[in-house]
């Protein structure tokens, strides 16, 4: 077989173009595959470097905080602390991590991990210090990417590649904005390559370390728990019940690893006190663009349009716009939100999915699965922050080459949720970067996407989906797509050039209003399309 | 039957060659869709670039050439054309007074406008020495940024269209390669983005007019090299390769006195219109000529790695002569380094010795001129860029040389790290999969030698930055550097003098010529 690609390179080198290798680069082996994917990273991290004077947000100054206290406090009171406001409220596995990073920081410039003569500091070692940290723990995040695609054809591995290790919302959020979502992100694709792999008990700890980290991911735990319960504990009742408790033990195992010391100190109160701030109101800020955007419109056309028929409708006493918002109800004519609803409403919509694991707890859409129920978790949850978007937009780019319906909706949603993260830099230096980054993305999804789609594709093996894609199956976006991007462009324009120049400085909330709602469409169309192939599969 | 075989199992071998396939979705798109994607993401490097310091940021009194391009702003838009190389008491010249040709002024005063429009305290006569502000820093970058996208980028395009037409496709699928190290180049990036000047335009300018005497446009080639020229004198150093090749091209037309006048005509009318407002009177083109030729500053500055500087080591120049035999010597060495590419491209016009005589004269210059900059490698490596598919090796000798050589001045700007992040990526980006697929060159002999430097190269950077220097000699590594470097590029420039001597294997470029002739 090579023996005759070679001749056959040799003598038809000059006539055929389409055959494009050189006869001596035939034999390639798993460790170029290793080679490329180094690449892939190593570019994006000389990028991430460059970013290290850009803007960042008071994150940076929230985990400065958590090294300080991590670091000169005894474990005992590092949740009950309040030297800065930034108080720790991420489960204990992080809070190990950061005390891990601080003998390092310690070691740089011991005033980081001050408690209080680090408040605020600035220096440059702090800064490099914190952004070359988060830099090097984007490696889980590549070890996750390149584990979850290892199995898939060269041709897959490097789109995925170009779609999730230069993914732009990960450099806004991590790299810009300043958080760790990217390791983070990394352990959930670790687990997720492991459950798709038929490694169950991997995949469980996996994300049980994972929920010890940061617990915004345990949207996904009624998935995993019905998937594992009837992938990984079947074959009898004994031999199921057996499994079960393996599993059980072990993620039991963890989380006493995790909350153990807490316990041992009487904190743990404390800890769950910290971790679940419900005072904090149904939306953030600058609303997530979810359903509750939805919500909060609708109430407010309802209020205007019942004081315009002549009804009496008292104002709301709090404001939306005005930040964290405290108890009273922000809605004039619509009930009142409390986090059991949200929280029921969560699980309602999630409920679909978890049918399907249980029904057809298959290895192959498990990501899929997952990537839903965090759309969930987001359209409908409790304090949402936009960035929680990312956690199911990576996961979906893993899968966005299974079939063309899957690229468009990846197309479509990736550049949704980039979109919806530009509020997050608003400062006029970073206006270029994040434009660029998402452009440089779209087009790189653009013609990566088309031409797959476009040109042959390979009958995949039979655990993937790939072999239902069919021949040149065109890659193309509709008209309402493609209006729906052109308005994109539309409400950036009118949000950042002619907003100050006709309304100046009046109604300064209006243009991150309209990235929400534009942006709530997207992400509502994107939920109602993996639910509809949820059901669809049932 | 051989056929027949093939049709059975056609795209196979494009997936078992990883190599191949990894940017075959995008280079089957065509040379516009890889150019789209590759200048987005070389957009994104720079503004990330620009995110860091410029040169003599915070640093008063005299600050750096951020300071000096906001000057000529400043000076450009309040007074009148006539008063811009004038010294008088609204416009000292001793305080970064314009010294680049007048088409460097009126782009200063075009970006002066922009500058007042936005932020009217930066630009304004007097008060805004100095000045410097958030805003300020970023519409300055962005001037750059806008430049760069403008001019030089399509001028890339422009070049490489023309440099690939009736190539095979089969070297095709190298072009996104070339396009990615042609606009990445650490070096201009770093001192464009980073330490602040706008060698994006004459550059620009420049590889417009390379590309346009490629495709037999010799006329619009020369003016617009002429404007190159009037934008920065630097340019000069190309001049005996333009001159050279189009006057060995106009020797073999049938009427060579036309085609000589034709061009000299050309740039004659480029120079008249960009000096006009200074035409008036043989004085006061004479005070704009006089500004463009600092020779007070002497033959060389700090430790650049020219021949000068690194033999003033043991030769003490500026004690040993006056200005005027060492102009003279300077000249001299110049011309006849110069000398054998010039002759070569009289004798035999053709269009990759051409190149190669850009890079030489280029080269030469750099090694042997009178009052060369650090800066100055950034013209040399234009068209090293340019032959990176034919020598792909001697690019990366020579940038990462270049980038080296800079190392102390960027270290004084504060710009270590877009000089780590930018080296790495140069290297990353020479040796991307999938990147150039032929003629791979053995390059075992030079292996051990180069890994030597490389560890060399890494240690002194070290040093550089770790170590104080003794006291006796507190320039001493910057002399290291400087001696390393210095040799290197006298190695490469004799390399790329025999190989434009010697007649290469027909290359794409001379076997199209010859189908033209």
């Amino acid at each position: 077989m090579n023996h005759r690609k070679l001749h056959h390179n040799s003598t038809t080198q000059n006539q055929n173009q389409n055959e494009q290798i050189p006869a001596a680069s035939i034999p390639k082996t798993c460790g170029n595959q290793l080679y490329h994917f180094l690449w892939f990273s190593l570019i994006a991290t000389c990028i991430k470097l460059l970013l290290i004077p850009a803007y960042h947000s008071t994150d940076f100054e929230v985990h400065r905080n958590w090294l300080a206290l991590t670091h000169s406090l005894p474990l005992s009171q590092w949740y009950s602390d309040e030297t800065s406001p930034w108080t720790l409220d991420y489960p204990p596995f992080f809070a190990y991590f950061e005390y891990f990073l601080s003998f390092f920081a310690s070691m740089l410039d011991p005033t980081i991990v001050h408690l209080s003569d680090g408040l605020n500091s600035k220096s440059h070692l702090t800064i490099l210090f914190q952004r070359v940290s988060v830099t090097l723990s984007d490696a889980v995040l590549f070890y996750g990417i390149y584990r979850i695609t290892r199995k898939l054809d060269p041709k897959q591995k490097y789109l995925i590649w170009v779609l999730a290790v230069w993914a732009p919302g990960l450099i806004i959020v991590d790299h810009l904005h300043f958080q760790y979502n990217g390791f983070l992100l990394g352990m959930l694709l670790i687990s997720l390559s492991a459950l798709e792999n038929g490694e169950d008990l991997l995949g469980g700890f996996a994300f049980a370390v994972l929920l010890c980290f940061k617990h915004l991911f345990a949207v996904a735990a009624p998935v995993y728990f019905v998937y594992l319960l009837r992938h990984y504990c079947r074959g009898g009742l004994v031999k199921g019940f057996g499994r079960l408790v393996v599993m059980g033990s072990l993620v039991v195992a963890v989380f006493a690893a995790a909350y153990g010391p807490f316990v041992y100190n009487g904190q743990i109160h404390q800890v769950l006190r910290r971790m679940f701030p419900f005072g904090r109101g149904l939306c953030h800020a600058y609303w997530a663009p979810n359903f509750w955007v939805f919500y909060i419109m609708f109430d407010k056309l309802l209020a205007f349009l019942l004081v315009k028929m002549g009804f009496h409708v008292k104002a709301p006493t709090a404001s939306f716009t005005g930040g964290l918002v405290g108890d009273s109800s922000p809605f004039a004519v619509l009930p009142t939100i409390t986090p059991l609803i949200s929280l029921v409403l969560v699980l309602l919509s999630i409920s679909p999915c978890l049918l399907k694991a249980w029904r057809d707890p298959k290895p192959s859409a498990v990501t899929r699965l997952v990537a839903y129920a965090y759309s969930c978790g987001f359209m409908f949850g409790w304090h949402v922050h936009e960035k929680a978007s990312l956690h199911f937009v990576i996961p979906l780019a893993i899968i966005a080459l299974k079939s063309v319906e899957d690229a468009k909706h990846y197309f479509f949603l990736s550049i949704v949720s980039c979109y919806s993260l530009f509020p997050l830099l608003y400062e006029a230096q970073e206006y270029p970067i994040k434009v660029l980054l998402l452009l440089l993305h779209a087009a790189l999804m653009w013609f990566g996407l088309s031409s797959y789609f476009g040109a042959y594709v390979p009958k995949g093996d039979e655990r993937s989906h790939s072999s239902a894609v069919v021949r040149n199956a065109d890659f193309v976006i509709g008209w309402f797509g493609k209006s729906y991007l052109m308005g994109m462009v539309v409400v950036e324009i009118c949000g950042q050039f002619l907003h100050p120049v006709v309304l100046g400085n009046k109604l300064p909330f209006l243009p991150l209003m309209m990235i929400s709602i534009y942006s709530g469409f997207g992400m509502m169309y994107s939920w109602i399309r993996q639910l509809r192939w949820i059901i669809g599969s049932i | 039957m051989e056929k027949m075989k093939i049709r059975k199992n056609p795209p196979k071998p494009k997936f078992s060659d990883p190599d191949t396939g990894i940017w075959s979705w995008i280079v089957q798109r065509g040379t516009v869709a890889s150019f789209i994607c590759i200048s987005l993401f070389a957009l994104l490097v720079r503004v990330c670039v620009s995110l860091h310091p410029y040169s003599g940021a915070g640093n008063p009194p005299k600050y750096g050439d951020y300071e000096a391009q906001r000057h000529w702003m400043e000076i450009t838009i309040n007074l009148p054309v006539k008063e811009w190389y004038r010294n008088s008491t609204i416009n000292d010249l001793n305080y970064w007074g314009l010294d680049y040709p007048p088409l460097t002024a009126y782009q200063s005063y075009f970006h002066g406008l922009i500058l007042r429009c936005f932020d009217p305290k930066s630009v304004s006569l007097y008060t805004s020495r100095g000045y410097e502000s958030y805003i300020g820093k970023l519409l300055m970058r962005w001037t750059v940024l806008s430049s760069d996208a403008l001019i030089f980028f399509p001028a890339v395009l422009y070049f490489i269209n023309v440099y690939y037409s009736g190539k095979p496709i089969k070297e095709k699928t190298s072009v996104a390669w070339h396009i990615a190290l042609i606009l990445l180049n650490p070096c201009l990036i770093l001192i464009d983005h980073g330490h602040f000047q706008y060698n994006c335009i004459s550059l620009g300018l420049t590889v417009a007019a390379v590309a346009a005497i490629l495709s037999d446009r010799d006329v619009v080639g020369s003016v617009l090299f002429s404007l190159a020229l009037n934008h920065k004198q630097m340019s000069a150093y190309f001049a005996p390769a333009f001159f050279s090749y189009l006057l060995g091209k106009c020797l073999r037309q049938q009427n060579p006195v036309i085609e000589v006048a034709k061009l000299g005509l050309a740039v004659l009318g480029t120079f008249a219109v960009v000096w006009s407002p200074y035409l008036y009177s043989a004085e006061a083109s004479l005070e704009v000529l006089s500004r463009l030729a600092p020779f007070e500053r002497g033959i060389y500055e700090d430790y650049v790695a020219n021949f000068w500087c690194t033999t003033s080591i043991l030769v003490k120049w500026k004690r040993l002569l006056n200005m005027q035999p060492l102009k003279l010597l300077s000249l001299t060495a110049t011309i006849s380094a110069c000398l054998p590419s010039m002759i070569q491209l009289i004798w035999k016009p053709k269009k990759s010795s051409f190149l190669y005589g850009l890079l030489n004269s280029a080269l030469a210059f750099y090694l042997f001129s009178f009052q060369v900059h650090e800066k100055s490698i950034l013209l040399p490596l234009l068209p090293a860029s340019f032959l990176a598919m034919e020598k792909p090796f001697v690019l990366l000798w020579l940038t990462q040389n270049a980038l080296v050589s800079m190392f102390p001045l960027l270290t004084r700007d504060k710009l270590i790290i877009p000089y780590i992040a930018l080296h790495g990526l140069f290297i990353l980006l020479y040796h991307s999969p999938g990147g150039r697929q032929h003629k791979k060159e053995t390059q075992s002999s030079f292996g051990t030698l180069r890994l030597f430097l490389l560890s060399c190269f890494l240690v002194l950077h070290v040093v550089y930055l770790t170590i104080a220097p003794p006291r006796k000699y507190p320039f001493l590594f910057e002399a290291v550097i400087m001696l390393l470097c210095f040799s290197q590029f006298v190695v490469i420039f004799l390399y790329t003098n025999t190989k434009q001597w010697t007649p290469s294997k027909p290359s794409a470029l001379s076997t199209e010529a010859k189908k033209h002739l």
